[in-house]
């Protein structure tokens, strides 16, 4: 069997030092490579926490967080990530907004000048992949919300990450918008090979996404229940009113209140 | 619509000016006010006229005393803005001592500069410097310090050093804040300049007027208080000016009916 892209081992993380508050504790999973995984589970569960610890912006006090063979103690430029606000620049056209992680990331930010042209043809392409074709130009304000979050999408692509990492990114969006979208990271994942964690609290944006779901209990946060999602892939949207979808979804749903009657 | 073409929007602020001057001097007609009360507009008009060489003078003075005080301000200011947006240790020491500092009268100051420098130019600039400093400061840290976290931690995540944060997010971020603060800086910039020159001054606006008003020339003390009103419009509206220019972006909703 191919080594985990990533491995949370026992993993404690608290906040404000020793009596501080337990965000999670005893945190196990793992995720393959090539997966697409989601995390659900009620608010306050620590889902965030558990995304800032796999991309190495907490560092937990006990257990360990691998990912890519690597064990975790600082930042893993490898990952990108996007969030429920998109939060572009501004100032900066919609491109330049994309190309930003390229300005940061190391093995990046020495070459982009000289091969400007074909990090913007990357870019474009992802655009387009997205279905933002021309829009490059536009000031980010000049967008819908959902054009922002497919944006904010391909800031999170287009240093190549191995693993993406999606906290609640459709939250904010009409329920139209967001089954577009769906369909958008579906592809993508089909597409690109990319290793997707989703944090999510739909549970049928999961199960339609996902190959594996985590559910996790509240405060403090661990993993209560696996569940393998067996439906075949590529996955349409009339799948969302199937009768076997819809008992997954509800088998979930019953975890999640045990996970809150549990806390 | 049969509207006429007149853009009232944009003349109102000279019917309004025109307004004020229009029912001064008549209240001070109908009222007979004398004019060492009130002198009437077109009395000050004629001050201005008789007065222009010195005005002119003094105008310019006071006009090259707050650029200056002003400039040192911006160069302060956003120094210090920056140091303390960019440091929790520095804006949990500075702070209330800028708070402080704050509070303290800009005329209580002027003694002490005046022992320093003596009288003339320096104290001047110096209390304009002092008094337009502390928004500048304010304003540029309070855009610094309001970077979204989702921002930060994407960057962040990406291996990002907290110089990489400030000059792509931060100091662009808080330019709107700093050009912002630019037109309150330069209004306050004239006040502590002519503070200054009316205590411890030997040319200067200030100083004219409280020259006239010793020998109890009323409409130049007057005539002072417009070219200083005219000077302070106009340096405001340099700012916007600069302030549309350089960051038009955050002013979308202008640009998007333009």
């Amino acid at each position: 069997m191919t080594q985990p892209l990533v491995t949370i081992n026992d993993v404690d993380m608290r906040y404000g030092g020793a009596d501080g508050l337990l965000a999670v504790e005893g945190l196990t999973l793992d995720i393959a490579k090539g997966e697409f995984a989601a995390v659900v589970g009620p608010s306050g569960c620590g889902k965030s926490t558990l995304m800032k610890l796999v991309t190495g912006l907490y560092i937990p006090q006990a257990g360990q967080v691998t990912v890519a063979g690597e064990r975790v103690t600082k930042p893993v430029s490898i990952v990108g990530m996007a969030f429920q606000n998109p939060t572009m620049l501004p100032w900066r056209t919609t491109l330049d907004n994309i190309l930003l992680p390229l300005e940061v990331v190391d093995r990046h930010r020495k070459r982009l000048r000289k091969h400007k042209v074909e990090y913007v043809a990357k870019a474009e392409k992802l655009l387009e992949t997205v279905g933002l074709k021309g829009f490059g130009e536009k000031f980010p304000w000049q967008l819908s919300g959902g054009m922002q979050q497919r944006a904010n999408l391909c800031r999170a692509l287009i240093h190549e990450p191995d693993l993406l990492m999606l906290d609640e990114p459709f939250g904010a969006l009409d329920s139209f918008t967001r089954e577009e979208l769906w369909c958008v990271i579906r592809d993508l994942h089909a597409a690109q090979g990319v290793t997707i964690v989703l944090v999510t609290h739909d549970l049928r944006e999961a199960v339609f996404l996902a190959d594996r779901i985590f559910v996790m209990s509240a405060r403090p946060g661990r993993i209560t229940k696996e569940r393998t999602v067996p439906f075949a892939r590529p996955r349409e949207l009339e799948l969302l009113y199937q009768a076997d979808f819809n008992d997954v979804v509800h088998e979930l749903r019953g975890n999640i209140a045990d996970a809150r009657k549990a806390a | 619509m049969t509207t006429s073409n007149i853009n009232w929007i944009k003349l109102a602020p000279w019917l309004y000016t025109a307004g004020l001057f229009i029912v001064w001097e008549l209240v001070v007609r109908a009222f007979a006010i004398p004019q060492f009360i009130l002198p009437a507009p077109t009395r000050i008009l004629e001050a201005i006229i008789q007065f222009w060489p010195a005005i002119w003078k003094n105008s310019l003075q006071t006009l090259y005393t707050t650029t200056v005080g002003f400039i040192l301000a911006v160069v302060f200011g956003l120094g210090l803005g920056i140091a303390i947006g960019w440091s929790r240790f520095i804006y949990a020491g500075l702070y209330p001592l800028m708070i402080g500092f704050n509070a303290i009268p800009k005329v209580a100051v002027v003694p002490i500069l005046v022992i320093w420098f003596g009288i003339g130019t320096i104290p001047a600039v110096l209390t304009a410097f002092l008094i337009a400093f502390f928004p500048i400061v304010v304003n540029v840290a309070t855009g610094l310090a309001t970077i979204e976290p989702e921002m930060e931690d994407v960057l962040r995540a990406l291996g990002a050093k907290k110089m990489d944060i400030m000059l792509k997010v931060g100091i662009p971020r808080s330019m709107p804040y700093f050009f912002g603060s630019l037109k309150i800086a330069i209004t306050l910039a004239f006040v502590g300049s002519v503070i200054a020159e009316t205590v411890a001054a030997n040319s200067g606006l200030g100083h004219m007027m409280l020259a006239a008003q010793s020998q109890f020339n009323v409409p130049l003390v007057w005539a002072g208080l417009i070219m200083l009103a005219v000077e302070g419009i106009a340096m405001y509206a340099v700012m916007a000016w600069l302030e549309m220019r350089m960051t038009g972006w955050a002013h979308r909703s202008q640009l998007a009916q333009a």
